[in-house]
Formats: C-alpha cells, sequence, structure tokens
C-alpha cells in the first residue's frame, strides 16, 4: 500500500504541492484528477524521488521512500510512466525494453516477460527493431507503459497516459490499464480526462491548487455535482 | 624560372615514402582518434566539454614513465598500471570538480572544467618537474620494421592496430551490452534512465572511466612515437582532438574516429608534401574546423539535435 501524508513540494517561490493525504490501497486503481497546474505531476514525481519533498512523507509497504534515490524506489517495485511518454528515441523499441527490466536479472524471466507484453501490445512486436522515435504517438504510449511493465511493478503510476491520444487509442489505453490492474498490479492513474479515469477507478482525489479538494469512490465522483461542473462539463454528463 | 607542374612533387616524393607517410598518418590519426573518443563520449553523457581531458592522456604518459624508469617494471606492466590508474583518476576528477555542479548551469561546469586542466598542468610541473623527460621506448616499440622497401617504427605500425581493437571493443560495449544501452539512455534523458532504476552516477563514472583509458594508452603510445614528455604535452593534442570530435559530429564516437583519422592525415600530408608550411601544421586542425563548421555545423556525422533544456 501506498500512504502519501501531507506532502509538500515546493519549487522556487512555488508552492505546488500543499501537503496532500492519499492513499493507494493494494489491487486497486486510483486516480488522481484535477486541472492542469494543480500539481499531479508533481505527486508522482515526489513519489519516485524525481522532485524533493519540502515536508511530508510517501510510504511504501511501511517503508519510507521520502529521500530515497530514484533508483532504489525503482528496485522495490515502483514504475512511473511519464508524462508525454518520454520514451528513448535513439534506442529501439527493443533497447526500451530492456531498459524497463533494467535492476533485473533473471533473463528467462525478462524475455518471458517481454513476449507477454507483446502479447498486450503486438504492434510493438512488428516494429522490435524500430528505433523509439520513429513510432506513432500511439505507439510510443504503448511503449512507455510497456517499458514500466517490463520493471514487473506492483504499482504503476501513470501520468497522462491519454494526453494528445486519438479516441481510440486513448479507449485502448484505458481498457490496457484495466487488464493490467487485473492481473494484480495497483493502478495510480493521473489524467485530466476525469470521465474516462473516474469509470475505470475504484477510488479518486480531485487535486485543486496543491490540495486535496474531495475524495471518493470513482462512481460518487463521477456523479457528485462540484466534479460534474469542474471536471466533465456539464454538456457532457 | 618556372617548375612544370608537379615537377616539385616528382622529386619530393617517391612511392615508397609516400607509404611512410601513408602509415605515419595512420598512426597519428588514431592517437587523435583515441583521445577524441573521450571528449565525444563525456558530451554524449554530460553536455560538458571535458577540457582536463588533454592533461589526463599527459598524466598516462608520466605515469606508464615513472613506472619504467622508477620501478624498473616491464614496459607492458607500467602500460597496465597506468591505463587502470588514470582510469580511476578520470572517475576521481569528475566526482570532485563536475559531478558537484551537474545541477548548475552549464557554464559553471564548463569553467570547472578549464580550472582542473589548468590545476592538472600546475600540478604535474610541480611533481614532474618541468624539464623534459626522455623515454625510454620499448624494443618492440622502437624497432624499424621493414615491408618491402618501405621502413617504419614498430610503434607506427602498432597504434593503428590496437586502436583498431580497442575501437571494435567500446562499440561492442556501447552497443552490445546492458551497460552500454544505458549509457545512451543517459545521454538522451537523464531523469527518464533514473525512472528506469539506471544508477546515472555509475553510467557517468564508467564513462569517465572509459575515456581516460583510451587517453592513457594514447599517451603511452604518444610518448613511445614521440619519447618526451613535458606537463604541458596534452594541451596541444587535446584541442585537436577536441576539435577533431566537433569535426566529426561531436557526441557520435564513429565521428570522433572520422575526424581524428581527417586531422593526423592532414597534418601529416600537408607537411609531407609542403615542407615550407610545416611550421603551420598545428593551424590545419583549425582551418579544417572552421571549413566543416561553416559547411556543416553538426560536424560530418552528426545529427541535427534540438538542444536540451
Amino acid at each position: 500500500m501506498l500512504e502519501i501524508n501531507e506532502l509538500s513540494v515546493h519549487y522556487g517561490g512555488i508552492h505546488a504541492l500543499q501537503g496532500i493525504t492519499m492513499k493507494v490501497e493494494e489491487g486497486r486503481i486510483v486516480t488522481l484528477i484535477g486541472a492542469n497546474g494543480a500539481g499531479k505531476s508533481t505527486a508522482l514525481r515526489a513519489t519516485v524521488g524525481l522532485v524533493k519533498a519540502t515536508a511530508g512523507t510517501v510510504v511504501w509497504n511501511g517503508t519510507k521512500l521520502t529521500g530515497m534515490p530514484t533508483k532504489d524506489i525503482v528496485t522495490l517495485g515502483i514504475a512511473l510512466v511519464p508524462e508525454g511518454r518520454r520514451i528513448f528515441a535513439n534506442l529501439t523499441v527493443e533497447e526500451n525494453l530492456i531498459l524497463g527490466a533494467y535492476t533485473r536479472t533473471n533473463r528467462q524471466e525478462i524475455r518471458s516477460d517481454m513476449d507477454r507484453v507483446f502479447e498486450l501490445f503486438p504492434r510493438l512486436k512488428e516494429r522490435i527493431r524500430q528505433k523509439g522515435g520513429t513510432l506513432s504517438g500511439g505507439e510510443q504510449q504503448m511503449l512507455a507503459v510497456a517499458r514500466a511493465l517490463m520493471a514487473k511493478p506492483k504499482l504503476i503510476m501513470m501520468d497522462e497516459p491519454s494526453l494528445g491520444l486519438a479516441p481510440m487509442i486513448s479507449k485502448m489505453i484505458f481498457d490496457i490499464i484495466r487488464t493490467i490492474n487485473k492481473s494484480g498490479t495497483t493502478v495510480l492513474l493521473v489524467e485530466q480526462n476525469a470521465k474516462a479515469a473516474l469509470e475505470i477507478a475504484d477510488y479518486g482525489y480531485v487535486l485543486e491548487t496543491g490540495r486535496i479538494a474531495l475524495e471518493g469512490p470513482g462512481k460518487e465522483l463521477l456523479a457528485d455535482d462540484r466534479v460534474r461542473k469542474a471536471y466533465l462539463g456539464e454538456a457532457q454528463g | 624560372m618556372q617548375v612544370p607542374a608537379f615537377e616539385w612533387i616528382k622529386n619530393l616524393m617517391t612511392f615508397t615514402l609516400f607509404l611512410q607517410h601513408i602509415v605515419n598518418a595512420l598512426s597519428l590519426g588514431s592517437l587523435y582518434a583515441l583521445l577524441a573518443i573521450g571528449y565525444t563520449m563525456v558530451y554524449g553523457i554530460l553536455r560538458l566539454i571535458n577540457f582536463a581531458h588533454g592533461d589526463i592522456f599527459m598524466i598516462g604518459a608520466y605515469v606508464a614513465f615513472y613506472g619504467t624508469a622508477l620501478f624498473v617494471l616491464p614496459w607492458w606492466a607500467s602500460l597496465l598500471i597506468s591505463i587502470v590508474f588514470t582510469a580511476l583518476f578520470g572517475i576521481g576528477l569528475e566526482r570532485v570538480a563536475y559531478k558537484p555542479l551537474r545541477d548548475s548551469p552549464r557554464i559553471s561546469i564548463m569553467i570547472s572544467a578549464i580550472g582542473a586542466s589548468f590545476l592538472l598542468e600546475n600540478l604535474a610541473v610541480l611533481i614532474f618537474g618541468g624539464r623534459p623527460k626522455g623515454v625510454e621506448v620499448p624494443k618492440v616499440m622502437g624497432q624499424v620494421l621493414n615491408i618491402g622497401s618501405v621502413s617504419f617504427l614498430g610503434v607506427s605500425l602498432f597504434i593503428p592496430i590496437i586502436t583498431f581493437g580497442l575501437f571494435v571493443l567500446l562499440m561492442w560495449i556501447v552497443n552490445g551490452t546492458k551497460t552500454g544501452i544505458a549509457m545512451r539512455a543517459v545521454s538522451t534523458d537523464i531523469e527518464t534512465s533514473r525512472l528506469m532504476g539506471i544508477d546515472v552516477n555509475r553510467v557517468v563514472s564508467f564513462t569517465f572511466g572509459l575515456g581516460s583509458l583510451l587517453a592513457a594508452f594514447g599517451g603511452i603510445m604518444w610518448s613511445y612515437k614521440y619519447p618526451q614528455l613535458n606537463p604541458l604535452m596534452g594541451v596541444m593534442p587535446g584541442l585537436k582532438c577536441f576539435i577533431a570530435a566537433v569535426i566529426g559530429g561531436i557526441g557520435n564516437i564513429g565521428g570522433a574516429v572520422l575526424g581524428g583519422l581527417l586531422l593526423g592525415i592532414i597534418e601529416i600530408m600537408i607537411v609531407a608534401f609542403f615542407p615550407t608550411l610545416s611550421g603551420y601544421r598545428d593551424a590545419f586542425a583549425f582551418i579544417l574546423l572552421i571549413i566543416v563548421l561553416l559547411v556543416k555545423p553538426t560536424g560530418l556525422l552528426g545529427k541535427r539535435q534540438a538542444e536540451k533544456v
């Protein structure tokens, strides 16, 4: 279980996160929604140690992550699919996946996991020798998710996986998230597409300018008036 | 008096002599390549021009010199010790002079590199003394080899061969191993590399170690080819090899080798064909640099790349 307690982050003079408290229980899909600049990405980046927390803690199954180097946090079984995919454009699809499994040593297991990932994303198998930079946006997002899965994470965090994707591809990514969760991986999903995220989430948090404004089961938040107004748009609802 | 066209070349150059120049050019070019690889690898990973790289080359030559002259070790043993020592020295230099500044503006780390270079040069004057030291060249390197009517020093033949071997080994490390993939990953995106669980510090150390190892090897071979050491011996080669790396396309290992060879060949050939210009031999590297930068600013094998912020 991931517990975020009173987590604060400052960027220079900006107080990006102002003491947020969240819980991600094992086996769940938890989503964090909110407007641009609310601090969603910062919460994920602070969890894996890419930005330093100025106050508060992040605890993972009893281990305090705050202050740990990113590589050690990743080794504990937490993977982040970063915003904007951030695949290695000059490396091949295969090399990207090998790096996803960088902390693992059992070659046979890595091989069989790569085969599993290719079952999930057959498109990637066709492009195995291609450089990451030559893939389409959707394929790059698939690669980013596949790369994170190669770490065999217990918790996979995704930062705006549907950003900039065609609706069909976006739907496919949400289906994949469900599949990943069903196979036993806990998911923490950050999304601007609040409707799609809340539909698949067990629990949701709404972040507003660095504070948790609202929380509750995904279905409840979907029905909540404030959420409908601010994040779903009345016309959509 | 009018000399017929090319008559002067005939007088100057026989085919045998030309072949000797070729061997000479390849060996000088290989030495440049060895040093240029270090510049290009470090730049690829940290976007840092390691101005102290030429001085690492000097240190490698001195350590091997003391190994044989002071500790009376066989030449190959001092060569190995020097290579290992210099690799560790390069790693230490990065830890002390560059790592603390990795998150600072790039100009700070650049200035630190210039400072490190001056420091090493002056420390070398202090410790090794400013007076040039004569190197005792191992027999196998100093012997004169004859192939047909072409004769040259052993070292001139060995340098290109060993350099080629090292280049193949390096390409295998970079393209065929997990560490190599990690190196290329770090060179494109440090933050995402961390997300993969890569220990970025280790990759950077490894890169500095590898570059310094090649520089040490180059420095030792240089001292067999031109058997005299002085504390500033790394300055000119260092500068030229940086130029070689830029000419080849900085960040690109193959480009560094190409640039180094090109520079060596042009330098030797110009001196060979135009002996009156030999006083300007160091200038040609810079002229070539200006031409390449004007025609193809990314270097011969360089790709256009958006500057990362």
